[in-house]
């Protein structure tokens, strides 16, 4: 038999399916009640270590992927990726992508009259080390404009992807900065109750700022953690 | 003339130890296509390049992966695909879908599957990423998976785990493909937990050769999502 240890399932920071203030929720969400169920070897399984064979391996400064320097804050973003018990989450992927310094993406369906910079993509990944530890170069994305409601403005955010170890660990998220007053009246962020939109909110550190070249931001992500015992099957396991 | 360099007073923020908890999830918009879809991530067997929509942003700004060369994976190699609507019957072209399987044999390419006695395949991971096209079509070519085991003494019926992304959805819907033709449905565990009426929400049907698996996000037939 297989021994099955549980992930924790949500806790109160995560926000609901349906949040009409963020409009395309209202037709894309279920009304139907989800179904709970055990966490079996398909939700606690997942393709771990093997990023080589997927997304790929480590592509950490997003302003050294064309021939010049992008326009704008260059800054520097580090942290850790652990679990809901505080353990560090070793060789785990996290996928990144964002807006320019002016606010647009790259994406053809952008269509927001700000700037496109040559130079900069805004995408890229990092793996994290043995101790969960993570860095990546970036430009600071700039605010946007969406059509959500009138004069709907998007926080700054740059864009997070995370597999973690297993199905039941997978969490794609937002990172927002210190000082931005957008995050009050953003609806995507205000989905998430307070005080739990503030986890989101990254920090401003002069450790990691690099003099004469980029600001440094801290930001750790906690993935779900996986109960200290196994809760089912462990009294009839051979 | 120094001045010690300190940092300003802490905030409530992500690095505050009293908010310390799982971190919140967020949608991913939008325009996803240039940063997470690569080309071959919806191609689990081989090496096309299904899942991507390079179409969506400039060549020179392609700076994904590209599908690495496969061993020789054995079992049925099908076709899983269908179309993700919404409340309104509306195709969704901006929708990301994740698989997660065991292979042929039921093994899963994890740590946390740790039955040396069910070979693996070379090459074969089992996850897979797959953006909907204009019309709201996903499409996956991969392997038909094992049984796995479940609860207690239980035998899982073959199925594939799935993640429903896009913008609107502020946080992952999971869902799960089964095949219409496995005998091992009936005794299935999870399927066992969902209201019959709604069972064949989850149930892929052979259509011309390939597993058709519509994703109703809500309303009339709309998909079972669990809670995991
Ligand atoms: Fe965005």
């Amino acid at each position: 038999m297989t021994l099955i240890l549980p992930y924790a399932r949500e806790d109160a920071g995560q926000p609901p399916s349906l949040f009409p203030g963020y409009a395309s929720t209202v037709a894309r969400s279920p009304r139907q009640p989800l179904v709970k169920i055990p966490h079996t070897l398909t939700e606690t399984t997942g393709p771990a270590g093997q990023w080589e064979n997927l997304m790929g391996s480590s592509l950490a400064d997003l302003t050294a992927q064309h021939k010049g320097t992008p326009q704008g804050q260059r800054i520097v973003v580090s942290g850790r990726v652990l679990d809901e018990n505080g353990r560090p989450v070793p060789n785990t992927v996290m996928e990144i992508w964002q807006a320019n310094a002016a606010g647009r993406y790259i994406h053809k369906k952008d269509q927001w009259d700000a700037p496109l910079d040559p130079n900069f993509t805004g995408a890229g990944r990092v793996v994290t080390d043995s101790e969960g530890r993570y860095q990546y170069v970036t430009i600071r994305p700039g605010a946007y404009p969406w059509g959500n409601h009138h004069n709907a403005w998007r926080p700054s955010h740059i864009h997070l992807s995370l597999l973690g170890p297993a199905f039941a660990s997978r969490i794609v998220t937002q990172m927002y900065f210190p000082d931005d007053p957008l995050i009050e009246i953003d609806p995507i962020a205000n989905a998430v109750p307070m005080p739990y939109r503030d986890r989101m909110v990254s920090r401003f550190d002069i450790e990691t700022t690099k003099p004469n070249w980029a600001l440094g931001y801290l930001f750790d992500v906690v993935l779900r953690g996986r109960d200290a015992t196994p809760t089912e099957d462990d009294h009839h396991d051979d | 003339m120094t001045t010690e360099q300190v940092n300003p007073a802490p905030r409530h923020d992500n690095q505050d130890p009293a908010l310390f908890g799982q971190t919140p999830s967020q949608t991913v918009g939008p325009f996803f296509h240039y940063g997470l879809p690569w080309k071959g991530g919806a191609d689990l067997v081989g090496q096309s390049e299904m899942g991507a929509r390079p179409e969506l942003f400039p060549e020179e700004h392609y700076v994904l992966n590209l599908s690495p060369p496969r061993g020789a994976v054995s079992g049925e190699v099908i076709t899983l695909e269908g179309v993700v609507y919404d409340a309104d019957g509306k195709p969704i072209p901006d929708a990301m879908i994740e698989i997660w399987q065991a292979n042929a044999a039921g093994r899963y390419a994890s740590p946390d599957d740790n039955r040396a006695e069910i070979p693996l395949d070379e090459g074969f991971v089992g996850f897979g990423r797959a953006s909907t096209d204009e019309t709201g079509l996903y499409r996956f070519k991969t392997v038909r998976p094992g049984a796995v085991p479940g609860p207690g003494n239980s035998l899982q019926a073959p199925h594939i785990a799935v993640g429903v992304f896009g913008r609107g959805l502020i946080k992952r819907l999971v869902t799960r493909v089964y095949f219409e033709d496995a005998s091992q449905n009936a005794e299935d565990p999870i399927l066992a937990l969902v209201p019959a009426e709604r069972r064949d929400t989850l149930i892929a049907r052979k259509v011309g050769g390939v597993w058709r698996f519509d994703i109703v996000l809500q309303g009339e037939r709309e998909t079972v999502f669990f809670d995991v």
